[in-house]
């Protein structure tokens, strides 16, 4: 009971309307812990991802990021909203997130694409944000791609120049939302290359996957998810190979 | 119809023998081309003064707090729903009815007596409103996984839209924004209405003193088809330009 966990979430509910799709989450994450969380479409997997950056917003529950607590505030609809705008701007520039659709803006080239965080938000001049940006896209393996549009990459290489641009903020926690579900099969395995790298040097993740070969190999925990609640937590070595949960067990049959 | 082709080869017949017209076409050309100029000044300046309104009024107008909206929405209401001529009319002879206008001392003076002012006025205000609308539609296409992504990020709302969200908008309107100038360009014909002499006025002007018609409308409508078709080679020019992600990706 050192330092305070990385990351960590209290009792997370989402409801749209009446239909509730997490129903109470909890879930730490220590300093190189990477957390797979799995379970079928509609199990509240990515809602979970969204909610801990206020992406989306959650009907209840706590957000804290090394510590400090987020502070939320109910609207009329139900909804948690940060009480302050600028601490949840400072709580999202040390969370990174990696979308599904890898979200790069197609207006600005590779390099404007990972710099502009760095230069906007921590306050990097360019030269130094641009190194950086080289260094990162250089480790990503698409260094020659430095002036290219988005437009002209492949989706594997768009995703991983989205994982550089998150990288370049140097982020304490890492969540990706179903990275590689947008791509063509043969352009799944340079994506997971890359987190397989990160997870290696010891970065703390939140992976939503449906890679279950990845999932077993690299988290130091899954998160089977059911009906917005979890349920079978684990190593993977447990939940892979020997799942106490009916579903889990189905689940991973289907999957495997 | 080959009566009409029959009556209009007479026409050009007679064009070409009598040296007249080309004489007078000589003659009044520099009338015209500054009457071209200043057409081009109207569009240009109130193009550019339309912009910089069009923006603050489109971001009130997609934000939430009524207070902001409402009073972009009944401008461009207003703007959109009137004749361009009473909005010239209004700025024009409709202001100098009031005493407070009259005595505002330079303003009144050097601006608002002035027809050239009233119809720079009039047009950039008129622009704004469409221009406003469009980009409202254009700031509502950007993808919502580009606005999460710089949100995810921790940029705040004000780099988010002038990092990504405007810059993207405006390269989305880019095609109905040239459209737009356009549009512009064939309505600073009635700036002749207030007496100013651009390219429509100095044409009524010439043919007042020759009596040439024909001649100087069709003059006058073959320099507004070359000023459009300029316009149109810039802003192809500029999608060619802006759009370099788009132009690469389709290779």
């Amino acid at each position: 009971m050192t330092s305070p966990a990385a990351l960590e979430v209290v009792d997370i509910h989402k409801r749209y309307g009446e239909h509730e799709v997490l129903r109470g989450i909890d879930l730490t994450a220590h300093d190189g812990d990477v957390i797979s969380i799995i379970g079928s479409s509609g199990s509240g997997k990515s809602t979970l991802l969204r909610c801990l950056n206020l992406l989306e917003q959650p009907s209840r529950g706590e957000i804290r990021l090394r510590g400090e607590k987020l502070d939320l505030r109910e609207d009329r609809h139900g909804d948690l909203h940060a009480v302050d705008r600028k601490q949840l701007e400072r709580m999202r520039a040390r969370i990174g997130f990696v979308f599904q659709s890898f979200n790069l803006w197609p207006h600005l080239n590779i390099v404007d694409n990972v710099t502009l965080a760095p230069m906007r938000v921590l306050g990097l001049d360019r030269r130094s944000a641009v190194e950086q940006a080289e260094a990162l896209l250089a480790r990503v393996g698409l260094a020659d791609k430095r002036n290219a549009y988005p437009g002209n990459l492949s989706g594997g290489q768009q995703q991983r120049v989205a994982i550089a641009r998150t990288l370049a903020m140097s982020p304490e926690v890492i969540l990706f939302d179903e990275p590689t579900s947008a791509l063509d099969p043969e352009l799944v395995n340079e994506v997971l290359g890359v987190m397989r790298s990160l997870a290696d040097e010891g970065r703390t993740m939140l992976i939503v996957t449906h890679e279950m070969r990845f999932a077993r190999d690299v988290s130091s925990q899954v998160m089977f998810l059911h009906q917005g609640r979890v349920e079978e937590p684990g190593p993977p070595s447990e939940v892979f190979t020997s799942p106490r949960s009916e579903r889990c067990r189905e689940f991973l049959a289907s999957h495997l | 119809m080959s009566e009409l082709v029959l009556t209009l080869s007479q026409w050009l017949e007679a064009l070409a023998g009598d040296a007249e017209p080309w004489a007078s076409y000589a003659r009044y050309l520099p009338r015209i081309l500054d009457g071209v100029w200043l057409t081009l000044e109207l569009v240009v300046l109130s193009g550019l003064v339309g912009i910089l309104l069009a923006v603050p009024l489109a971001l009130m107008r997609v934000a939430r707090n009524p207070l902001l909206w409402m009073p972009a929405y009944g401008y461009i209401f207003f703007f959109r729903g009137t004749p361009l001529l009473v909005q010239i009319f209004l700025v024009y002879y409709g202001l100098s009815q009031f005493d407070a206008v009259r005595d505002s001392g330079w303003l009144w003076d050097r601006v608002l007596s002035k027809p050239y002012w009233c119809a720079i006025i009039a047009f950039s205000l008129n622009t704004a409103a469409y221009t406003a609308e469009l980009l409202r539609g254009a700031m509502k296409a950007v993808p919502r996984g580009e606005v999460e992504a710089a949100q995810a990020l921790g940029l705040t709302r004000v780099a988010q839209y002038r990092d990504i969200i405007l810059p993207r908008a405006f390269r989305i309107i880019l095609p109905a924004y040239g459209n737009e100038v356009i549009l512009m360009l064939k309505g600073s014909a009635l700036a002749s209405t207030i007496t100013l002499l651009d390219l429509m006025g100095a044409t009524r002007n010439v043919i007042a003193r020759t009596y040439m018609s024909m001649e100087f409308f069709i003059l006058a409508g073959v320099l507004y088809l070359l000023i459009a078709a300029a316009f149109i080679g810039l802003f192809r020019l500029a999608e060619h330009w802006l759009n370099a992600h788009r132009r690469t990706a389709s290779k």
